[in-house]
């Protein structure tokens, strides 16, 4: 416990060392807050705009949600097809390999070609780039179920559906929230993404207007609202992942309930 | 002194295997793990296969258990084709392949919630009725009080009594023990010996266990198989005749030690060439 409570502390200095290095440096070579504005000012103009970046703020958030939970829904559904099988598996993951390496920013004109500049394929977007971590993680997950688990569910003569409920998914489910935490993260990038090419809202759009009227404060203002709540998304499924899935790394905290 | 089989003498033949080869693998990289196999199991017949390794032991299990589909030939169970006739089986295996995210009671629950007839009861009885069930099979097995813990937090000989609870606690019909007790030190697996031969006294399924160690088989068994390697063939068959229930003492009787001696031989010779040829 006081060598996990150490390594916090030092978590913690570092990275308010990271910003008092970033303060001081900009003081000491006089850097111009049009290039790199200090921290400090930065959070200047985040009290003092709040009322302007927070409408922003909730519309990205909103989007990267239901891009997030759109791309959980199809790929739990996509990765328990593939996975359900060793032929499916093989069959598929060469083009499953072949979508993920398209760089996905490159999908966001067709999206907007199709559904027009907007929230739409802002969604889309996230739900795209947050679909194929969590495809991968289930399937294989599924994939490497142990053949002996499954020869115990098939001697008692349990249905595919009866195995896949009490040993394929409780098993993938350490897969799939390690998934969900990289997952969150890309939906983000996916709305920020969608957001700065073809959208009149979000941060991703305040960052655009921002950086062409030389505002650069409040891009670095908008940059930090992005971190917040990209870090907020990644602490609470971790959390979550840590209740649900504690038995994987033997916790004796799950153990107690 | 010798007593006589504990299976009555016309008991109605439960398992029989008619000519059944099985070959694993295909075109030219073909095994054949199984050539022209008969074998007749009783109903309530405790029955040990022993063998060298790749013998065929446990594709006999697997055949009898519908987890493999035989080549050629014929697999019976309960009078019918197996698969046909809905048999309530249990199974354990050298590893407890117990599911971790469950706790120990789960775990032995399972087959409760998988098989029917308990599979419709499953909702209403398995805080009551169920759990009562699976906590005096703990109980009995010596796992008394551990229900709630999780595998991980157990030992393995702990983790494989839970195993063998698992596969009885749906009162199978057969029982499929694949090496359950391999991985143990001597002494649990001499403890494990004795309670499962009390479960197997007090709920009489057939039994089915493939083994690696003589002594086990015939502290265990009602009869013993001796099986050759490739092809995989049965080549002896031995009733043992010692009195229920058996203690660990009988294992010093000087006909014990001559029927392992005798078993030993059979395997040695039953070895494919390169292994007794070092």
């Amino acid at each position: 416990m006081n060598a996990q409570f150490r390594r916090r502390i030092a978590s913690a200095a570092l990275i308010i060392g990271f910003f008092v290095a970033w303060e001081l440096l900009c003081l000491a070579f006089n850097v111009k807050d049009i290039v790199l504005p200090r921290p400090s000012q930065i959070i200047v103009t985040l009290i003092e705009r709040i009322p302007a970046i927070w409408p922003h703020a909730v519309q990205t958030l909103y989007t990267t949600l239901v891009g997030f939970a759109l791309g959980i829904a199809f790929g739990v559904l996509i990765g328990v097809v593939i996975g359900s099988s060793r032929l499916a598996y093989d069959v598929a993951y060469p083009l499953l390999v072949g979508f993920s390496s398209i760089p996905k920013v490159a999908v966001v004109p067709i999206f907007v070609l199709w559904f027009g500049a907007g929230t739409v394929p802002a969604v889309l977007t996230a739900m795209i780039l947050c679909i194929f971590p969590i495809v991968v993680n289930v399937a294989t997950g599924l994939a490497t179920t142990e053949p002996e688990l499954e020869d115990v569910m098939r001697a008692l003569k349990a249905s595919k559906l009866d195995i896949l409920l009490n040993v394929g998914l409780p098993r993938t489910m350490p897969y799939f929230f390690a998934s969900l935490k990289v997952a969150v993260t890309q939906a983000f990038v996916g709305t920020v993404i969608a957001e700065t090419v073809a959208s009149n809202r979000g941060i991703g759009n305040l960052m655009m207007i921002a950086s062409s009227s030389f505002d650069v404060p409040l891009v670095f203002a908008g940059l930090l609202i992005l971190a917040a709540l990209g870090v907020a998304l990644y602490v609470i499924f971790s959390f979550i992942e840590m209740r649900v899935t504690g038995w994987a790394r033997r916790k004796d905290e799950f153990a107690l309930g | 002194m010798l007593a006589p089989p504990s299976a009555p003498p016309h008991a109605e033949t439960y398992v029989a295997l008619e000519r059944v080869t099985h070959t694993y693998g295909r075109d030219d990289r073909q095994v054949k793990a199984l050539d022209e196999t008969n074998l007749k199991i009783d109903k309530g017949d405790f029955i040990a296969l022993v063998g060298p390794s790749g013998c065929g032991k446990s594709t006999i299990l697997k055949l009898v258990t519908g987890l493999l589909t035989a080549s050629s030939g014929y697999v019976f169970v309960a009078g019918r084709e197996v698969g046909a006739e809905p048999v309530r089986v249990g199974i354990a295996f050298q590893n407890p392949t117990l599911l971790p995210w469950l706790t120990l009671r789960d775990n032995v629950m399972l087959p409760l919630k998988i098989v029917p007839p308990f599979r419709q009861e499953y909702h209403a009885k398995r805080r009551t009725e169920f759990r009562d069930r699976v906590d005096a099979l703990l109980d009995q097995v010596g796992l008394g009080g551990f229900g709630s813990k999780y595998p991980w937090q157990l030992s393995g000989g702990m983790m494989q009594r839970a195993s063998l609870c698992r596969a009885l606690v749906h009162e199978p019909q057969l029982l499929m023990l694949d090496e359950p007790f391999g991985a143990l030190d001597q002494f649990t697996r001499e403890e494990l010996w004795a309670i499962m031969q009390e479960l197997w006294i007090a709920h009489r399924p057939t039994v089915l266990l493939v083994t690696h160690d003589l002594k086990e088989a015939a502290y265990l068994a009602n009869r013993i198989c001796v099986m050759q390697a490739r092809p995989g063939r049965i080549i002896d068959d031995t009733i043992v005749l010692f009195p229920r229930p058996r203690t660990i003492a009988i294992s010093f009787d000087p006909r014990f030690v001559a029927l392992t001696q005798r078993l030993r031989e059979l395997i040695v010779v039953a070895s494919p060439p390169k292994d007794s040829n070092p």
